[in-house]
């Protein structure tokens, strides 16, 4: 069994009521920090923590907050971001519907280190429910003390807000989400300024994920150090991971980072295995934005190396054989799969959420999904397998925003992957409408896949 | 894109105007524009849509133009601009989701309800659209229904049969 920092309570009855958190130990954490910890204090047991962002980019957390501007007489503010929509990922919704009062207890901690009187949480609008257990959560650590003016006698003064957004996932870019918090189209900003100079209402701002927000408790209680003891490298502490696709046991697992990939997917204690006696096909390891691995990729690396569930690992080979731990939004396919209709869904995801704002993207994604259209319906010819690596490249690095990067990722790695799918697709238009390529050469580890 | 077919009168209740200043309360002074969207979630409730008149009177209210309140609207797919169903099925139709049958509970809706995507049912009940991925990837295939915005998880044919039933049956009792 491995340690649980964040759901060790998760299946205590009645987690999500202030009275049954507060049982287990919660807010202490808060106690411990405006008791006998200055913000600067609380700052360096984040760094030394070692935590990274839980978002999808995995930037160093206490690096982000020590970016941030303290002008004199500036209000500064700290907002979460519970915008979660990368497909495959649902482990904020879960948190949030389970076990409110963490992410709060880890906002006002980390409020009070950054000096924010005013922080919002930034939840998508889909979210209604869980708008209402945030709110009443919220209202009930006020009732005790821990919000409003004076916390705990203490002299800090801190109220958390619940703002809904209304179905962009775009808003999930940091900007943008500031943009859609100040009453706006989501339309992501122009970097520099960076947030933490000038974020909400042009005044510093620090944008953290709910996990990474939360994962701040454990940090508080135990220390730094202590959290950086779990992990593996420069990935510390625990992950949640999402868990989806054709498993045998889907759902959001605590795991330690540095779990191989092959004991999460088929031991008991994570996913159990490929649903119906499956074979596995394909994984997307972190959120439909990351490139698409085979099988014999993703439990091992190409030199041979058992592949683990880390920001390092996941990436080994760049991105000819490895891919990103992202959010954390793990979706595994099986061999009945399609890679050319996934890859089409997602390529029509992403045109949908496209801003619009630069002419790469708004363009491009659009074209990616007719393309990949054609094929799909047997309209296409092997010409066009070349023109979608090419629309996604010419995507890739020029917009404002990384969606442009999200949405060329997942095209540009099919491709590279699964190319005789694809082509098999074009070359048998009317066989492809009645069955699927099947598992392919994909599963068996003697076989490479990169076929660039 | 927003095209005006139809219209309704507006006027917001004295306990909508409470509401809309409590949410106004939540952010900085000179900044109320920020409870632009939570108010629009308010009133969509309310009305059901984001009809022209709503948007004006929004915009009235927070001291906006109008265009700013309608650039807003068209942006999220959440606001409706056009009257839709009583209940409105989101149904996710993003990858994860239809690896686990998505489009087959769409197939069925869809034949069940007898209307294209987008459009309303009749006796004015049921709308059904394709959303993209509202994380509950795990649980798919999934859809929510507004103005709560409830999850029904791990959707078979049988299941949706039932909860259309019910919703029916909750009207007739009416």
């Amino acid at each position: 069994m491995s340690r649980k920092l964040l759901y060790e309570h998760i299946n205590v009855p009645g987690i999500e009521t202030f009275e049954v958190y507060r049982q287990k130990g919660g807010y202490r954490a808060v106690e411990k920090a405006l008791s006998s910890m200055s913000p600067e204090d609380v700052l360096e047991e984040v760094k030394a923590s070692g935590l990274r962002g839980r978002g999808g980019a995995g930037f160093p957390t206490g690096m982000k907050w020590s970016f941030l501007a303290k002008p004199e007489g500036v209000p500064r503010h700290l907002v979460c971001n519970a915008d979660e929509s990368e497909p495959g990922t649902f482990k904020d919704r879960h948190l949030m519907t389970f076990i409110p009062h963490l992410l709060i207890e880890g906002m006002i901690i980390s409020s009070f280190a950054l000096g924010a009187k005013d922080s919002y949480i930034y939840v998508r609008g889909e979210m209604m429910p869980q708008i209402r257990i945030l709110e009443k959560a919220i209202a009930e650590a006020k009732e005790a003390g821990f919000l409003g003016e004076n916390i705990l006698g203490k002299g800090y003064d801190l109220e958390i807000h619940v703002s809904p957004g209304a179905g962009a996932y775009i808003c999930g870019e940091e900007t943008a989400l500031l943009e859609s918090l100040e009453g706006k189209r989501g339309n992501p900003r122009i970097k520099p300024p960076f947030p933490a100079v000038s974020g909400l209402y042009n005044r510093p701002t620090v944008v953290n994920n709910v996990e990474t927000i939360s994962a701040t408790v454990p940090i508080i209680n135990d220390g730094g150090e202590e959290y950086a003891k779990v992990g593996e490298g420069r990935s510390t502490g625990t992950k949640l991971i999402s868990a989806c696709g054709n498993l045998k046991k889907p759902g959001v697992y605590e795991i330690e980072m540095g779990l191989s990939v092959e004991e999460f997917i088929y031991s008991d204690e994570y996913c159990g295995g490929i649903a119906r006696g499956k074979q596995l096909k394909a994984v997307v390891a972190g959120g439909s934005s990351v490139p698409i691995l085979p099988a014999n990729l993703i439990t091992t690396t190409a030199n041979g190396e058992k592949r683990l569930m880390t920001y390092e690992s996941l990436a080994e080979g760049g991105f000819e054989t490895g891919t990103m731990l992202g959010s954390g939004g793990f979706i595994a396919f099986d061999e009945d799969q399609c890679i050319v209709r996934n890859t089409l869904n997602f390529a029509r995801f992403y045109a949908h959420e496209s801003c619009g704002q630069c002419s790469p993207c708004r363009e491009g994604t659009f074209w990616l999904d007719k393309v990949l259209y054609d094929i799909e319906y047997g309209k296409g010819s092997q010409s066009d397998i070349d023109l979608l690596v090419n629309i996604a490249h010419n995507i890739e690095g020029n917009t404002i925003c990384p969606l442009g990067d999200a949405a060329a990722w997942p095209v540009a790695s099919a491709v590279r992957h699964f190319r005789e799918e694809f082509e098999w697709h074009i070359s048998h238009p009317e066989e492809a409408q009645t069955r699927n390529f099947g598992v392919g050469p994909y599963a068996d580890p003697l076989v490479s896949t990169v076929t660039e | 894109m927003l095209k005006v077919t139809e219209n309704q009168e507006v006027n917001f209740s004295e306990e909508m105007l409470a509401q809309f200043g409590e949410i106004v309360s939540h952010y900085p002074e000179g900044r109320e524009k920020s409870a632009l969207l939570p108010i629009m979630h308010l009133v969509q409730k309310e009305y059901g849509w984001m009809s022209v008149n709503a948007m004006d009177k929004i915009a009235e209210y927070l001291n906006l133009q109008s265009i700013e309140v309608y650039e807003v609207a068209t942006f999220y797919t959440m606001f409706h601009l056009s009257p839709k169903g009583k209940y409105v099925l989101d149904i996710c139709r993003t990858g994860p989701c239809c690896l686990v049958g998505a489009e087959k509970i769409m197939e069925h809706i869809e034949k069940t309800l007898g209307v294209k995507e987008g459009e309303v049912t009749e006796d004015g009940l049921f709308s059904w659209r394709g959303v993209e991925c509202i994380a509950a990837c795990g649980f798919g295939p999934v859809l929510q229904i507004g103005p709560e915005y409830t999850f029904y998880e791990n959707l078979t044919v049988e299941k949706v049969d039932q909860l259309i039933a019910e919703l029916r049956k909750k009207e007739q009792e009416k």
